[in-house]
């Protein structure tokens, strides 16, 4: 079944008081896992799989932009990153 | 006078906005997200809670409910629409004011007596307060942090239409300390704190005088009683 990704992140120059939270773990992590002491930060977003049926055609990738900008974020503190079409929904990496 | 309050899944603070209503010597009338009916109400309360669990971001998803079509109409006429908290987010999530909330700077959910200046005193819901009255009442949100672009700030600023701004610290990293906001006409106001958790003595913030007697959250709601009976 075609899935349509729609990635959502908070907008770069707010604060992102999670991903702040997330990478303070990850810092005291990195006191004793030395690969982890690289990193800098981390920002947390959101990642929307639309199942769609039929084909993801232009009408459709179009109708979901549409739904991206005005519904699945809002531009006053978010921005749209990413859409594509993947053929089935996500699983685990292998 | 007839003020409606919505309740939304996951409103907590609907009863305590009815109350609040009634103390103030309006009539609260329940009305209910799924219906496409303000049964005739003069004024709007969107309470606060955390609508649909604050899924897909606060305020959104209650935002496209059914009614909204409704209350969205009767605002952009003028009906006095005070949103509360989860209704501020609301109320920006539907466009009826500008800017938008996200998650307090610390991380924490805050529960507290904030103290407010209400900047201005022109709106429907703000009208009874004294130029630049310094108040008390509740805060409690996770995602209370104002945030608009530098343009929607500076015609907020310039247009005079910062209602509420946080004294004695600001919580949650809000954009120049704001509380509240109203659109250009002044019918709709959001608020993060709680005016209705503060309206009868006993139940409010410690004053000097005595504990929980503060009742400063009550004028919100006189203010647009006393706009209502002015009007006619």
């Amino acid at each position: 079944m075609p899935t349509i990704v729609v990635e959502v992140m908070p907008k770069a120059e707010l604060l992102d008081p999670q991903g702040k939270a997330v990478a303070g773990a990850l810092g005291r992590l990195g006191q004793t896992q030395s690969a982890l002491a690289k990193v800098t930060g981390v920002r947390v977003g959101k990642r929307f799989e639309i199942a769609i049926d039929g084909e993801a055609d232009a009408a459709t990738l179009t109708a979901v932009r549409e739904l991206a900008d005005t519904v699945l974020s809002n531009s006053v503190i978010e921005d749209v990153v990413g859409i594509h079409v993947q053929s089935a929904p996500s699983s685990a990496v292998v | 006078m007839r003020i409606g309050v919505v309740t939304f899944p996951g409103s907590l603070d609907d009863r305590d906005a009815a109350r609040a209503i009634r103390l103030a010597g309006a009539d609260a009338v329940a009305l209910w997200h799924g219906d496409h009916d303000l049964h005739g109400v003069d004024a709007l309360v969107l309470p606060g809670g955390f609508s649909y669990g604050d899924y897909l971001r606060a305020g959104a998803i209650a935002s496209l409910s059914p009614i909204m079509t409704e209350v969205i109409a009767a605002a952009n006429q003028g009906m006095p629409v005070l949103g509360i908290c989860n209704g501020f987010q609301m109320l920006t999530e539907a466009h009826l004011l500008d800017g938008g909330l996200i998650r307090n700077e610390t991380g924490r959910f805050i529960c507290r007596d904030q103290g407010l200046r209400i900047e201005n005193n022109a709106s429907d819901w703000t009208s009874g307060f004294a130029a630049n009255a310094e108040i008390v009442i509740p805060l409690k949100n996770g995602e209370g942090s104002f945030m608009a672009s530098a343009e929607t700030l500076k015609a907020l600023e310039g247009e005079g239409r910062i209602v509420a701004r946080y004294i004695g610290g600001n919580p949650n990293g809000s954009l120049n300390d704001i509380a509240g906001v109203t659109n250009a006409r002044g019918n709709v106001v959001g608020l993060m704190p709680h005016p209705e958790h503060a309206v009868e003595a006993g139940f409010g913030p410690d004053t000097d005088d005595a504990m929980a007697s503060g009742i400063d959250g009550l004028t919100f709601f006189t203010s647009v009683i006393t706009q209502a009976l002015i009007a006619h």
